[in-house]
């Protein structure tokens, strides 16, 4: 305490070191009891905080009385500042306070010399708002810094929101044109710097858990003594578990450079369930001038330990983002799977049939913003998935019926006829919506994501579409599995002539087959939308991986699809830290050229007497 | 006794005997003397004189010519259709390019002796080691050959070993390609990244602006052409060759009466690997430049359609298709370039569906000798289908 006070003493002047010493007491506890115990006795502040009636000042009574009423830990505020004043360390401020005699005891009466002419009054006014810790003030300190603050005719004040005028008290709007004779109230930079800090700490009081969040995490950043002060306070009011941590992470922060080596042990000792890279870079700093010996060990530890976590945080980060880009990979594979793997078509163009797909969302979300209230805006994915898949669809019949069907048994020159219709389709997308990237956004409720600590946010789009990748395989198999189609699917994929001797229409079937692969790469093609761009080359890009994965995984069998896809997407994501991105996509792409050698028919293949394949 | 096999009457579709030697010499002197002197003898503003930049063009599509020519050889005799033909040839380009970077010296933008100017400008302060011996050009032309050989070896070796065909073939051929791609893009690599090797200023001493050079080149590539067509004939109408065709037509078949497939199907990847490298090394110093684009499996499907249009396994139906797509593409891509990829793609599916034989196939059907060389090719066909079909 000491050490802030030498260190800071404008803000000394004005902070309650009774009270953030009470509060760093309670959050003690909470982190070691048996430092706070030492801290009461060793420092004379904390005596006084113990007895904040002390005080018999009318100004420190009168906030005194209002703060316990609102909140304790702000009483002890107001009758520090007073202690400190009569220190003598600040003539300046004592010396205002005798000359106007501006009485500051509640809200309403600080909220009114915010209009007092002198500086030093408004500067006590936005301090004692800073310790109230009401919600209230925060638009009105906001306006003053911006310079939207007035006082009225009748002296009460009013901000300028936007269009609107409001009173400041209640921040009820007040109608009809603007009146005139209104003052505008100014600042300096001393309250301004002064609001930036007490706003900080109001938002440590936000009704909204993350905003109280995010005020926790910028005090870390920039730590003073008054945002200390309010952060204990605000930690005696906090419930909610996320933000208490975050709080508790914030405070213990400060607390690492205490002048009480006990407390810093405690510190150093609480950080150590920290998942903040930036708290390893707190710790480390303070190990260089830490002299403690076990306070060292401790923050050695800490270092160790949140070092140690941080790398499973990575892992896990790691994992997740692999089977997010397997997931992407799956599902550009899936309907290469029922093409290549049931029907030994090659489909080229498989590509091209997910760059339709992503085109159809294009359209669909065009028509949507065309044709529909703002409203439906968000529904457009819903309705691009059938439409995407239908589409797709249609266009892969008409190219089994019209091309594909005179190929079968002639897989190199199906190989090249897809090609060819892969390149057409191309440039017919190309001339129809031109060369360049269309951007389809994702609906809002797809954006965001959740924050899972160690720098990692798990987005909603990515998220969104492992589980969507998962539903379409689950439907996929089920449909093989146990509708009529399916068991006419099969049958065809093994032993034609038999299909067709028990009265198949094979050629129907062949014909529907191709039709549900291209449509489930449609499907998948407005998945990919919600990733990035939609071009004409987006086809391109997944056509050599998804023949890896199906190659990879095993061609025939779906199962091995998704350990195929699942593993190239992991294995690509952890070798990319070592390697960069690229050089990551070359290994995998030699480890499967390895790898087929050993497993010339994949890692799940079909079990067969055949000689070949 | 050479001789006496060249002008044997052919057992692969096209044309043969003597006919066929008439059309190699006349075209062979066509090509080598009528060019040349269209183009440097006589005079500008005559109606009869062949423009200057006809001269690298042509030369370039007889460069195609050659890769074609090699792809032919795998795919068209041994039934492996491989799709990273154009890493090889961008291989043989690279070589030569780095031999030509080497060359210019003192004359680059930065004035280094020893490091190319993309080296300057990546701030390196040495030679990598692979780039070492290229300063001379009888080291470079080993590796033009070296280098793709050792790779189709290579990746031959393992991939026929465990009896990889097919389609799966072709997959992996376009993951290796891809693989070369993604990796020539990176700077680290020192062959230019990007922009790959360009700015070349001579060639063995001989200025490459000038017209004389671009005229020795094409002439080169002419006499590449003419070389590499005898020696696939060659190899096509030895022993060798028919165990190649039968390997094509029934693996399992000639796997099974002893013959090494393996064996064979290595030996004729890796001198297809070593044709389409001399391919990329002529190619390079006609165009300019060699980057990574070369390598994009997109461009080595491209030398499969030019076989299938000219009409695989003839060879000289590879090098009738190089040519006329070709001419086909830069036609089109000057006139109406947003039609060329239709014309491609259309082009893939034609000839696919309608014309499995090619253009040597119309030729064929029309010409005198058409009767029992068909018929037999068919079966051979129905036979190669019907083992596909297994495949499948």
């Amino acid at each position: 305490m000491k050490l802030l006070r030498l260190v800071l003493p404008l803000a000394a002047l004005l902070v309650a070191p009774p009270g953030l010493v009470r509060a760093e007491n309670q959050a003690a506890v909470q982190v070691a009891a048996e430092s706070s115990d030492q801290s009461d006795q060793t420092d004379q502040s904390d005596q006084s905080a113990a007895q904040p009636s002390d005080n018999t000042d009318a100004f420190s009574q009168g906030s005194a009385v209002n703060g316990d009423e609102q909140q304790p830990a702000g009483a002890a505020e107001g009758g520090a500042t007073d202690e400190n004043a009569g220190t003598a360390e600040s003539t300046e401020a004592a010396g205002a306070e005798a000359a106007k005699p501006v009485v500051i005891s509640d809200f309403a009466s600080a909220v009114a010399a915010l209009s007092s002419e002198s500086y030093d009054d408004k500067l006590k006014a936005v301090q004692f708002l800073g310790g109230l810790g009401d919600a209230r003030a925060a638009p009105i300190l906001q306006a003053l810094t911006e310079d939207r603050l007035y006082a009225a005719a009748d002296g009460a004040l009013v901000y300028v929101d936007g269009q609107k005028l409001r009173a400041a008290l209640d921040g009820k709007e007040i109608p009809g044109p603007k009146p005139a004779g209104l003052n505008l109230i100014s600042a300096n930079n001393r309250v301004r710097g002064l609001i930036q800090g007490v706003l900080g700490q109001l938002r440590l009081l936000d009704p909204d858990a993350s905003v109280r969040r995010r005020a926790a995490e910028a005090i870390a950043d920039q730590p003073t003594a008054e945002s200390a002060a309010a952060l204990a306070r605000a930690l005696a009011k906090e419930t909610e578990p996320a933000t208490r941590a975050a709080m508790l992470t914030t405070l213990a922060r400060l607390q690492v450079q205490d002048a009480d080596p006990a407390k810093r042990l405690a510190a150093v000792r609480s950080l150590a369930d920290s998942t903040d890279p930036t708290v390893a870079g707190v710790l480390r700093h303070q190990l260089e001038v830490e002299k403690d010996a076990a306070v060292r060990a401790a923050a050695e530890a800490a270092i160790k330990s949140i070092q140690s976590r941080l790398l499973w945080y990575d892992i896990g980060a790691d994992l997740f983002e692999g089977l997010s880009l397997g997931s992407i990979l799956l599902l550009a594979a899936i309907g290469l799977a029922i093409t290549f793997g049931v029907m030994g078509v090659i489909n080229m163009a498989h590509g091209e049939m997910i760059m339709l797909g992503a085109y159809t969302a294009f359209v669909v979300q065009q028509l949507f913003r065309a044709l529909l209230p703002p409203g439906w805006i968000d529904a457009y994915l819903v309705v691009a998935l059938p439409v995407a898949f239908l589409v797709t669809a249609l266009i892969g019949i008409g190219l089994e019926r019209g091309v594909i069907r005179f190929l079968y048994g002639r897989p190199l020159e199906t190989l090249l006829a897809t090609w060819g219709i892969s390149l057409i389709l191309q440039q017919a997308v190309r001339s129809i919506f031109g060369p360049d990237n269309q951007a389809v956004s994702n609906p809002s409720w797809m954006t965001g994501g959740v924050p899972l600590g160690g720098g990692f946010t798990l987005t909603w789009n990515r998220l969104g579409i492992i589980i969507f990748c998962l539903a379409v395989l689950g439907g996929l198999a089920a449909l093989l599995r146990y509708s009529a189609f399916g068991l006419h699917m099969r049958a065809v994929a093994q032993n034609r002539p038999m299909a067709a001797a028990m009265g198949i229409r094979t050629g129907r079937v062949d014909a529907y087959t191709f039709g549900l692969g291209s449509g489930i790469a449609g499907v998948a093609g407005v998945a990919l939308s919600q990733i990035g761009n939609v071009s004409p080359n987006l086809g391109q890009i997944y056509i050599v991986d998804s023949f890896m994965v199906v190659v990879f995984g095993g061609v025939g069998s779906l199962w091995g699809t998704l350990m195929g896809a699942a593993s190239l997407g992991i294995i690509n994501k952890f070798l990319e830290p070592f390697s960069g991105a690229i050089l990551g996509k070359i290994f995998v792409l030699v480890f499967i050229i390895l790898f087929i050698q050993r497993r010339p028919r994949g890692l799940f293949a079909l079990k067969g007497r055949a000689l070949e394949g | 006794m050479l001789l006496d096999r060249l002008f044997a009457a052919p057992d692969a579709p096209g044309m043969g005997g003597p006919r066929l030697w008439l059309w190699f010499g006349g075209i062979g002197a066509l090509l080598l003397i009528v060019v040349p002197v269209l183009n440097l003898a006589v005079p500008e503003g005559s109606a009869l004189h062949l423009p200057n930049w006809a001269v690298p063009l042509a030369g370039k599509y007889l460069c195609y010519a050659v890769l074609a020519l090699s792809l032919d050889l795998v795919w068209g005799y041994c039934g492996v259709l491989s799709l990273g033909h154009g890493a090889f040839f961008a291989l043989g380009g690279y070589s030569l390019g780095m031999y030509l970077m080497r060359e210019i010296g003192t004359r680059g933008v930065y004035k280094n002796p020893i490091l190319p100017d993309f080296m300057v400008f990546l701030n390196w302060k040495s030679l990598p080691w692979y780039w070492y011996g290229f300063n001379h050009f009888w080291f470079a032309v080993i590796m033009v050959m070296l280098v793709p050989g050792l790779l189709a070896f290579v990746f031959g070796f393992l991939a026929f070993r465990s009896r990889i065909t097919g389609v799966y073939l072709s997959i992996i051929t376009q993951a290796m390609t891809y693989a070369l791609l993604l990796a020539f893009f990176r700077n680290d690599m020192g062959f230019g990244g990007n922009n790959g090797l360009t700015d070349f200023k001579d060639i063995i001493g001989f200025d490459l602006r000038d017209q004389g050079t671009k005229v020795g080149l094409y002439v080169a590539s002419a006499i590449a052409l003419g070389l590499a067509f005898l020696l696939c004939r060659y190899v096509v109408t030895s022993k060798l060759g028919r165990v190649m065709m039968a390997v094509r037509d029934a693996e399992a078949r000639v796997r099974f009466l002893g013959y090494s497939v393996t064996g064979v199907k290595l030996f004729a990847f890796t001198l297809s690997a070593v044709l389409a490298g001399i391919a990329g090394a002529l190619y390079v110093p006609q165009v300019g430049i060699i980057n990574p684009s070369e390598f994009s499996p997109g461009n080595s499907i491209e030398i499969a359609i030019w076989v299938a249009v000219g009409g695989r396994g003839g060879l000289v139906g590879a090098i009738l298709g190089a040519i006329a797509v070709n001419l086909a593409k830069t036609w089109l891509t000057g006139a109406v370039p947003e039609i060329w990829l239709f014309f491609l793609g259309g082009l893939f599916i034609l000839v696919t569906l309608l014309l499995p034989r090619g253009l040597m196939g119309l030729l064929t059907r029309t010409g005198r000798h058409a009767g029992p060389a068909l018929a037999a090719e068919a079966a051979a066909a129905e036979e190669s289908g019907a083992t596909e079909e297994r495949h499948a």
